[in-house]
């Protein structure tokens, strides 16, 4: 990982505006911050309150994510920001902009280019690598916010591995519906020990989180609260033996480039209720395109005789 | 044929393009400037100061130009400039004491050493539209002269103090510096320096809107206005390489000492309890919700029943920033598209589910 | 049934912070299965009892031990929290006066009653699921309701869902606070049966504290007296009420004779 850069050595970066440190935040702040990602990191999927900082950017928009890739990275990063699995969403673009003024580090919006991706809501279809960090940006850092909203209680939840009230959750859910509702941000417990939220990641991608490969960093900015998953550590998502976890499923395949096992998002045509779907990961799409892939839609245009599409 | 739309990063800058055209609004107009807001808008310059947490009357005023007049926006940018300053350390606690005052009321007495000292203030104005405001170049009345205010004007917390008959104000043990909100994450249960400061910080309308309830039998804890003074105080700062207080300046202040009823416990005769708000700059109204809901979050420190909104520590000192609220808020107008697919998903499934039976069960 | 006692109280006496008296120098010895009644007016003190025996309140003075799994007798008031909280939600528990305040009533009776099972790690729905319908059987509330609310319960029904909560994780002591209270002379009556039954078929040990003679008299072995924070006679249950000794004691159940 290219993050650490000792103090005074090139951390004086001449941005765009020449007024800001390298990445916005003092050397000071950064330093804090990785103390507080050491510290997670040493206590897998432990909510550690930290010391944040106003950001130029609204709470609740990404600053949680933002501080925590200022504090990691280095001129030898590539940076990838997506939302919603898409680079080109207008958040995403704002905080490429962001690091891009105050930074200058490459952007890139392939996925195997990044060491540090940016994220919100989704994880990337491709498997990512151990020199990769993903950072994900949290809105509500507490699991059990929703079912206790006093921090004081929560807080000695977590202490005494007391989450049977999750768990109760659950079941009713069950005797409800006939199945867990939970569709994202669906709680997981990290190395056998502490419940966590993933983040509002549809509970497709909960999967991916289990070794992981890279390193997996969250930031909640407003909440103040930080907190990690090493490399290859085991995450479960909750459930019961007798009602085992389950991914969404999609039905059809990627309109435009025909993957399958992938996110869609839907994409409403007209106002008869024609709709199709696509990959959320864009990124993934356009490689697959590129590489000869077509989707259903994809195919008919070409038979239509419509130009290929980019 | 669909085609996915890029262009995010130009619909960005027309956005910032158009911002710049409604901030300025009719070019025939001649365009604000920051000294006139400094000068003229004073109102807001002090509540920008105070909930950014940063006392420069020039910058709180280019804020507010920038922000149009959005007052939480200025105090967003003005909190956002803050934390790229360096910081040097603490100041010695300014001395409320030896302020040099403009103004300065109690409602507990009739008269009081140093006098009841009206000042500038809107109180006593007729809230009439005034037309003339309108027209530039009004020359305004010639304000009398300022009296020098008598040397003695001791705190009416003070002077109740002297007899015993108010809780005196001490430090808690513990190290000497106050709890920082901008460098450390909020705790709790909150500690009175931290409370405080998360009520300096918060939201006027906020505090205003909790502090009538507790008037209003939400908490009621009897208030008096024991004093309000405003005006200018020094802020002096000890360098460690010299060892004694240097004055870096002067502010301008507004402090609050509510008088509350009065508590007594095995032992120890009844006294009368405080509340306390502060701000920078004329902000009387900030001070007055400060103090009332100060008051009422110390309703486990008293002893008292915690039955109403403010007196739940967690629930006033978690929603007061305004800053941390509007950003939550306005952050549902960010893409959960994703999200909200998943929902699609579980509904139609649940709802195919519920057809599927009712279908089986007519059969 | 060892000879080991269960709940040992000594001396045990609370004052308030304002002055008032809540207990004085109370002491008894609890053995497994057994159950003590305490009575009296309010004012008693028999309240501030309980909450000192039950873990809730610290005495101003004296010890509450605990005979703790394989551990010998343990001062409650010396465990951790960690520790004191897993005893409550496994070898103790309390039945409040009030439901509300021993059930989730937005929690469906089956939720409730598996809540104690899901806190020390139960995982498969459908065991959870007949294990609550089980005990929704014993305590005789209809199987129907396993997925109703509490807030659609009568308040019998409640009291009765409170009741299958806290014996599903099989306690040996539980606490018991006006167990009838607020409910109809017909209900009371079930209940105190259903109770009986319950207790005696567990070899639950209790302690329940009421003004109420007559639950008493149905469901305690041991009995002991309280006026203005003193006990003022304890004994065999039939021998205190049949042939009460103190003034007092004799005032109580003359007073309900002629009601």
């Amino acid at each position: 990982m290219s993050a650490l850069q000792p103090a005074g050595s090139g951390a004086q970066f001449h941005s765009i505006d020449g007024v800001y440190n390298f990445a916005y935040l003092d050397e000071q702040t950064k330093r804090m911050i990785r103390r507080a990602l050491l510290k997670a990191l040493a206590i897998p999927g432990y909510q550690v309150p930290f010391g944040g900082r106003e950001m130029p950017v609204a709470y609740g928009w990404g600053t949680g994510g933002m501080q925590v890739t200022a504090s990691i990275l280095g001129v030898d990063d590539v940076l990838k920001v997506i939302d919603q699995g898409s680079d080109d969403t207008t958040n995403a673009v704002s905080i490429r902009r962001f690091f891009n003024r105050t930074a200058g580090v490459p952007v890139t919006e392939a996925t195997t280019e990044a060491t540090v991706i940016q994220t919100r809501h989704r994880i990337p279809e491709k498997t990512l690598r151990e020199d990769q960090v993903i950072v994900y940006q949290v809105p509500m850092p507490e699991p059990l916010r929703k079912l206790e909203p006093r921090e004081t209680e929560t807080r000695k939840m977590h202490a005494f591995a007391e989450y049977g009230l999750m768990q109760v959750k659950l079941y009713e859910d069950i005797s409800r519906h006939g199945e867990i509702t939970t569709t994202y941000d669906y709680p997981v417990e990290v190395n056998a020990r502490y419940m966590m939220a993933p983040s509002p990641i549809p509970k497709f991608d909960n999967p991916k989180m289990h070794a992981m490969p890279a390193l997996q960093l969250f930031g909640a900015g407003r909440e103040k609260r930080i907190y990690a998953i090493p490399p290859y550590t085991k995450v479960r998502s909750l459930d019961f033996n007798d009602y085992p976890f389950e991914p969404q499923q999609f039905d059809d395949p990627c309109a435009l480039c025909d993957a399958k096992g992938v996110f869609l998002d839907e994409v409403i045509l007209d106002d008869k209720g024609n709709h199709m779907f696509v990959c959320s990961d864009s990124d993934h799409c356009r490689d697959r395109r590129a590489e000869g892939h077509m989707g259903p839609r994809a195919r008919e245009a070409a038979e239509k005789g419509y130009g290929a599409d980019q | 044929m669909y085609v996915a739309t890029k262009g995010g990063e130009a619909a960005i800058e027309n956005s910032h393009v158009l911002i710049a055209e409604e901030r300025r609004g009719d070019p025939a107009v001649p365009e604000l400037e920051a000294a006139q807001i400094r000068e003229q808008l004073g109102g807001a310059v002090d509540r920008v100061m105070t909930e950014g947490s940063l006392y420069d009357p020039d910058l709180a005023a280019l804020a507010i130009k920038q922000a149009q007049g959005d007052l939480v926006e200025a105090i967003f940018l003005l909190r956002a400039f803050r934390t790229t300053l360096p910081r040097f350390g603490a100041s010695v606690p300014i001395d409320t004491a030896a302020m040099t005052i403009r103004r300065r009321i109690s409602a507990a007495f009739k008269d009081l050493p140093g006098g009841q000292v009206l000042g500038p203030t809107y109180d006593y104005t007729h809230r009439l539209l005034d037309f003339t405001l309108v027209a530039r170049g009004e020359t305004p009345p010639v304000a009398p002269e300022e009296d020098a205010t008598d040397a003695a004007m001791p705190r009416v917390a003070d002077i109740l103090g002297h007899e015993g008959l108010i809780e005196p104000e001490t430090p808690p043990p513990g190290p000497e510096h106050p709890y920082d909100l901008t460098r450390e994450p909020m705790q709790f249960p909150a500690g009175r320096d931290q409370r405080l400061q998360n009520l300096f910080r918060g939201d006027e309308g906020f505090l205003l809107a909790l502090g009538y309830s507790t008037q209003r039998g939400y908490g009621r804890n009897h208030p008096f206005a024991g004093e309000i003074r405003m005006g200018t105080v020094q802020v002096e700062f000890t360098p460690e390489e010299l060892g004694f207080p240097i004055a870096l300046g002067e502010i301008e202040v507004t402090e609050c000492q509510m008088v509350n009823q009065f508590k007594g416990a095995k032992g120890i005769a009844p006294q009368f309890t405080r509340g306390y708000g502060l701000a920078f700059g004329q902000a009387e109204r900030k001070t007055m919700g400060m103090a009332l809901v100060d008051r009422a979050l110390r309703a486990d420190e008293l002893a008292e029943d915690r039955l109403h909104p403010p007196q739940d520590e967690e629930f006033v000192l978690s929603h007061s920033d305004n800053v941390e609220a509007s950003g939550f808020v306005s952050h549902l107008k960010l893409p959960h598209y994703v999200d909200f697919q998943s929902e699609l998903g579980m509904l139609r499934g649940m709802r195919a589910s519920a057809e599927a039976m009712q279908k089986e069960a007519a059969e | 049934m060892s000879d080991a006692p269960l709940l040992q109280a000594e001396g045990v006496s609370h004052t308030y912070a304002g002055g008032q008296v809540g207990c004085v120098d109370v002491g008894f010895t609890l053995y497994p299965g057994e159950v003590l009644g305490i009575v009296g007016e309010s004012g008693s003190g028999k309240s501030t009892l309980l909450s000192c025996l039950s873990g809730a309140l610290p005495p101003s003075e004296g010890r509450v031990r605990f005979a703790g799994q394989g551990q010998g007798m343990q001062d409650v008031f010396q465990l951790s929290e960690p520790e004191r909280r897993l005893l409550m939600r496994t070898d103790w528990g309390i039945v409040h006066q009030n439901p509300r305040d021993g059930l989730h009533m937005s929690v469906s009776a089956g939720g409730n009653i598996g809540e104690r099972l899901m806190a020390v790690g139960a995982r498969h729905y459908g065991d959870i699921r007949s294990e609550a319908l089980d005990w929704l059987g014993r305590v005789e509330i209809d199987a129907e309701r396993v997925d109703d609310l509490p807030r659609t319960f009568s308040g019998g029904m409640q009291q009765r869902t409170q009741i299958a909560r806290i014996l599903v994780s099989q306690p040996r002591l539980v606490f018991m606070d006006e167990p009838t209270g607020g409910l109809d002379v017909s209900v009371q009556a079930r209940l105190l049966d259903l109770l009986r039954g319950l207790v005696r078929d567990l070899g639950v040990a209790a302690v329940v504290v009421t003004h109420d003679l007559a639950v008493v008299r149905l469901l305690s072995d041991r009995l002991m007296v309280m006026r203005q924070g003193r006990v003022v006679e304890s004994g065999l249950t039939d021998q205190v009420l049949d042939d009460p000794q103190h003034p007092y004691s004799q005032l109580l159940v003359s007073s309900v004779l002629q009601a």
